[in-house]
């Protein structure tokens, strides 16, 4: 996909093909006088990681709500796995979205359920054996590195214990895309590397797509500048002049509009002014 | 900041709020017939809203049959038939104190937890993190509260009938000095099959209004902690105000079906 600086107003019509998990079409989204997507154009390759950015109120979080059914645009289309999700009914989306995982910004766990029953949930729902649901939910808890907060309730862990999680619920079923809104938002440094990791870990182990929104630029640089050591079970950063394509994009969003998308090198390299001041924050 | 009334706006919300409330009620009675069926979830809620409710029904009930025996007493001994009080407190009780004290006392408990919970459940996404699981809401959590209160609040007003007619026992033979036996054989041999089915017919549907108002107020909870708060008071307000009103029409239209004027 080519990058561009320049605002990308009525981008045209992107067709839908199997190599794509996810593709939005002119997509135009109002809150009553609201506009907050304007003509909105994407895809998320298979295998591919794209974080988006803009400022608060750009319409970030929408595009991930978007891309899982919870909302309908007020026009465009919108395919996700093959499948058109704005000409869905909401009981189809049910079987849909059991392909797919979403870690919300503030995790929303379950609160009245323990950390197992919550990362359990799907499982418990698809009726799996117990055995088999406690093993798995261990696995993906020392996958997430909290295999000791099993029986704890989420009112007991820290912020970013729960949005690590929350990420355990969302990859439990390993989901073929996964939507993650802002998983490091409001976290310190330390705990937000962890989680990048994890998002590092999983694209790279799992080569899973994922759409990630994010305010913070220095997470989204990691992910395209960083690859998962699985011998050493830990994230490092690519040598110094080795090429590795990690799949990561970029989106910026602004005034409802995408107004770049490329990867981490023509970002960087942004002639854009608003990019260019973006950067610089 | 503008401060502006549009009765159009107004009319046009109020319209879009039965009409999802109404599509709301209806999905919650479509999805007994679909699967996958919560039943752990139903018998959760039965637990939590049948006994968690008897011993205000049961004391609410107990304590009203004594008010309605003293007080039919007092105009009753005035034409010399108070020995009809037994028939006078069973009737009442039976007809309609019962099924409407329980209905109000259950929306007063359960119409508030129900909005409280859901509403919090939506404003920190959690309602969307379950669809976002692949899990439908209404099912999971609507219409478990549904069956659970109709069927309780049932049983809840046999036996807050059951308590109002023996509060109104503990007057007549306490305070009346009437003989407690004949109290119980006059109220018992004055009802009928219309007026044990009135009596029955109506927490069936008091209890369907108590769960899906409370859980529509919740589902519509908007504005945070502050929105939850709002949702619980109206919900419990509307759960109230609309036993009350419908209680009406519902002994018209059983009064018609039954030719029991």
């Amino acid at each position: 996909m080519p990058s561009s600086t320049q605002p990308l107003e009525n981008a045209g019509t992107i067709l839908d093909s199997p190599q794509d998990a996810i593709v939005f079409e002119d997509v135009r989204l109002s809150f009553e006088s609201n506009l907050v997507l304007d003509g909105v154009s994407f895809s998320l390759a298979r295998g591919e990681t794209k974080a988006i950015f803009g400022v608060s109120g750009t319409g970030k979080s929408t595009i991930l709500k978007l891309a899982m059914g919870l909302l309908k645009p007020d026009s465009g289309r919108i395919f996700v796995l093959g499948s058109e999700v704005t000409a869905m009914k909401e009981e189809e989306l049910f079987a849909l979205r059991r392909k797919l995982g979403m870690v919300f910004q503030e995790s929303a766990l379950f609160d009245s359920l323990t950390v197992e029953e919550n990362v359990a949930f799907r499982l418990m729902e698809e009726h799996v054996p117990y055995e088999e649901i406690h093993q798995r939910v261990l696995e993906v808890l020392r996958f997430v590195e909290l295999e000791h907060t099993v029986n704890l309730f989420p009112s007991e862990l820290s912020g970013g214990m729960r949005r690590r999680v929350a990420i355990a619920r969302a990859i439990i079923t390993q989901p073929e895309v996964l939507l993650y809104d802002s998983p490091t938002g409001g976290l310190d440094p330390v705990t937000s590397t962890t989680i990048v990791e994890l998002l590092v870990k999983q694209r790279d182990v799992y080569k899973t797509s994922a759409l990630l929104v994010t305010h913070r630029l220095q997470d989204a640089f990691i992910m395209a500048t960083h690859a998962f050591n699985s011998a050493a079970n830990k994230m490092e950063p690519l040598p110094p002049g080795m090429h590795r394509n990690l799949h990561t994009n970029f989106i910026v969003l602004k005034d409802a509009k995408i107004i770049f998308r490329g990867n981490a090198a023509e970002l960087v390299h942004s002639d854009n002014e608003y990019i260019r001041e973006y950067l610089s924050q | 900041m503008e401060l502006t009334f549009s009765p159009t706006e107004f009319a046009k919300s109020k319209v879009l709020a039965v009409q999802e409330y109404s599509l709301l009620a209806w999905q919650s009675i479509a999805n007994i017939f679909r699967h996958p069926r919560y039943i752990a979830d139903t018998l959760q809620q039965a637990d939590i809203i049948g006994f968690g409710s008897l011993p205000i029904v049961l004391a609410a009930c107990f304590f009203t049959g004594a008010a309605l025996a003293l007080n039919s007493a007092a105009s009753l001994s005035r034409f010399g038939a108070i020995n009809v009080i037994g028939q006078l407190v069973s009737v009442g009780i039976v007809r309609e104190l019962g099924p409407v004290l329980a209905g109000l006392v259950v929306a007063g408990r359960n119409s508030s937890g129900m909005a409280s919970e859901l509403g919090s459940m939506i404003v920190t996404e959690q309602i969307d993190a379950m669809r976002a699981l692949g899990t439908d809401p209404t099912k999971k959590l609507v219409t478990p509260r549904v069956i659970s209160t109709v069927i309780m609040l049932f049983f809840l007003t046999i036996l807050g009938d059951f308590m109002g007619l023996l509060g109104g026992g503990a007057v007549a033979s306490g305070l009346l000095g009437l003989d407690y036996n004949a109290y119980w054989s006059s109220a018992w041999q004055t009802l009928v099959f219309s007026d044990v089915f009135m009596g029955l017919t109506k927490p069936l549907v008091f209890g369907f209004i108590v769960a899906t108002i409370g859980c529509y107020f919740g589902l519509s909870a908007k504005g945070g902690t502050q929105g939850v708060g709002r949702a619980t008071t109206e919900a419990v307000v509307a759960a109230m105000i609309l036993i009350i009103v419908i209680d009406v029409f519902v002994t018209r239209f059983l009064m018609l079906v039954l030719h029991s004027y």
